[in-house]
């Protein structure tokens, strides 16, 4: 496959001179760049370079001291994770963060959860809107379900599921929610050829179907430069590169850091 | 061979979201049912009733709502025997404030409202504590509550030594009087009380609290409110817990002091909960079958066999048994009574020919 080159008009999310720290440790330093809407945005960096931490300040799991957020229009210095996930910003782990003693199907659920209205009367009952509630927010996931690949394993606890799948599942459970903006930390770390191949098929088909805008955290270079249009290079908390994957791959910065340099 | 899936195919998700999918286990459990409000108060003695079947029931209902707490949401609690208490004394006040009222089931359900809106009060350290640290949290509760009914005279009208009686019980104008009726009012409860939890548990307040459980920080994410969660399944659990707490003192008891709901109480529906499997209702049943059951069938059993012993003996020898038993099957299965009964049914589902 060879770089996509599409335009997108609209900025979905921006973030301005993001700077957050651990005590002495500076994980992000001034921190800018945004995210259009209906791309794919790679972010990428060595180990340690504060990818994880920048999605985890999107999406209100870590506050940063200095800079501010905007999304949809919005500008803010921060919000709790329950917030984001109602403005529609979903993500996986790069550590699978399921919920073990629960089946699949039960898993995918809990990212409808925002959409379940039904108080606990009607629940204790489980008839009328409770139900009907319960069975239109499972043909929803049915569908994600049958996107994924996974019926086999709709009612076994995930806890017994080898990696690959966990990981789908785990796409699914993001996906149920119908983000605007889907953050993958890893989606591909430790899959073997078939399963990666698997894996960015999902990721362009929801790009494309759902229009859905995503941001992604990956270290294998080959799928970034594949399937994204646009990739930031972050390298010990700062941003060193931003661009076209082309212009990313001919930035020497870029390239001294993290591609390596070519003898 | 007699107990399988096979040929059951779902066509609507309705059939496929029933509690109970397998046909044969419908059939098992409505038997159990009939046999329970048809069958057993045809042959059973008063001793039956009152030291067998009405506190199994009674602590069933309690270990369900603690398994809700602690086997669904996750958040360990030692306050149980203050919520019983809660129920059963705002029960008894308002049976005692409002004879003309004199219906067990309003009566009952004003104590577990009143056990919902204490468990909530206790349930909001949990937000920041986790584990044993709000096992501590709860211990206070429980010993903060043993004190409020010992020493708020009010709450237990005055009474010498706090202790309170009740009689003359109706439901809808049906006189409760003989053991009998007292197990059926019991037995009809527990039925609606366990598929009331049965459908919370399986719809989407029941994720939220095993989502919870599992991982805190992936459910605040995905968009739960960790608050709200834990409270919710703090006040349902109180609930089940109180409206048990009231039917012990109502139902079982006929008159008790605050001692009845002391610490030992938290531990025992505890302990049911653990040894009968964590987040399971079924292990609820069993849990409490375990505890109320045993010891008193370690204490006939050598009577049975003919072997005379003197009482001291025989109560020790039943300690040290029920503790050998319990350490014996949480070795077998850590995960419960609940548990050993699901592998078994996988069994039986090849059985024979596990191949």
């Amino acid at each position: 496959m060879t770089t996509r080159l599409r335009s997108f008009p609209d900025v979905l999310l921006s973030v301005e001179n993001i700077s957050l720290s651990f005590g002495g440790v500076k994980a992000l330093t001034d921190i800018s760049f945004d995210i259009a809407k209906g791309e794919i945005r790679a972010i990428i960096g060595p180990n340690g370079a504060g990818k994880s931490s920048m999605l985890n300040c999107i999406n209100g799991f870590y506050h940063p001291q200095q800079g501010a957020i905007t999304y949809k229009g919005v500008r803010r210095s921060q919000m709790k994770p329950h917030e984001a996930a109602e403005q529609g910003i979903a993500r996986t782990f790069q550590n699978i963060a399921l919920f073990r003693g629960m089946s699949t199907l039960d898993n995918i659920m809990t990212g409808r959860n925002l959409r379940m209205k039904t108080g606990l009367f009607w629940q204790a009952l489980h008839i009328g809107p409770a139900q009907r509630e319960e069975i239109e927010h499972r043909k929803a996931v049915e569908r994600i379900i049958d996107f994924l690949e996974i019926q086999h394993i709709r009612k076994a606890p995930v806890g017994q599921l080898p990696y690959g799948l966990q990981k789908r599942v785990e796409l699914g459970r993001a996906l149920a929610a119908e983000p605007e903006l889907l953050l993958l930390d890893e989606p591909m770390a430790g899959m073997n050829i078939e399963e990666k191949q698997d894996m960015c098929r999902f990721i362009l088909d929801v790009n494309d179907e759902f229009g859905t805008t995503i941001c992604l955290i990956e270290h294998d270079m080959g799928v970034v430069m594949d399937i994204s249009d646009r990739v930031v290079v972050l390298d010990y908390g700062k941003k060193i590169g931003d661009g076209v994957p082309d212009e990313v791959r001919g930035n020497e910065a870029v390239v001294a850091a993290y591609l390596g340099v070519s003898h | 061979m007699l107990y399988r899936e096979a040929g059951q195919f779902k066509t609507t998700y309705v059939a496929d979201q029933q509690i109970f999918p397998i046909l044969q286990d419908r059939i098992f459990v409505l038997a159990v049912i009939v046999a329970a409000f048809l069958a057993v108060p045809m042959f059973a003695s008063p001793y039956l009733y009152t030291e067998i079947l009405i506190p199994f029931l009674i602590l069933s209902l309690a270990a369900i709502g603690l398994n809700i707490l602690v086997g669904y949401c996750g958040q360990v609690s030692l306050g149980t025997g203050g919520f019983m208490a809660v129920g059963a004394y705002a029960a008894y006040n308002l049976w005692l404030r409002v004879p003309e009222l004199n219906n067990l089931i309003v009566v009952f359900l004003f104590g577990g409202l009143m056990a919902a809106a204490v468990g909530i009060l206790f349930g909001i350290p949990s937000l920041r504590i986790k584990g044993f640290y709000l096992a501590v949290a709860t211990l206070a509760s429980q010993f903060f509550l043993d004190w409020l009914f010992a020493r708020v005279k009010w709450l237990t009208n005055y009474t010498p030594s706090g202790s309170v009686a009740v009689g003359n019980l109706s439901v809808f104008g049906w006189k409760i009087e003989t053991p009998a009726d007292r197990y059926l009012l019991i037995l009809g409860l527990v039925v609606v009380a366990t598929v009331v939890a049965k459908n919370l548990v399986r719809g989407h307040i029941g994720r939220s609290w095993m989502a919870i459980r599992d991982m805190d920080i992936a459910a605040e994410i995905v968009g739960f409110r960790p608050l709200r969660t834990k409270l919710t399944a703090f006040a349902v659990s109180s609930f089940f817990i109180g409206v048990a707490g009231a039917m012990w003192a109502f139902l079982r008891l006929g008159a008790w002091e605050p001692l009845a709901f002391d610490i030992n109480r938290s531990f025992q529906i505890l302990f049911m909960v653990i040894i009968g499997g964590l987040g399971s209702l079924l292990g609820s049943f069993l849990g409490a079958a375990f505890i109320v059951l045993m010891p008193i069938l370690l204490n006939q059993l050598p009577g049975w066999f003919g072997i005379r012993m003197s009482t001291a003996l025989l109560s020790h020898l039943e300690f040290m048994v029920f503790g050998a038993m319990i350490v014996f099957f949480l070795i077998v299965e850590p995960h419960g009574l609940a548990r050993l009964w699901a592998v078994a049914k996988e069994k039986l589902r090849l059985w024979p020919f596990p191949h």
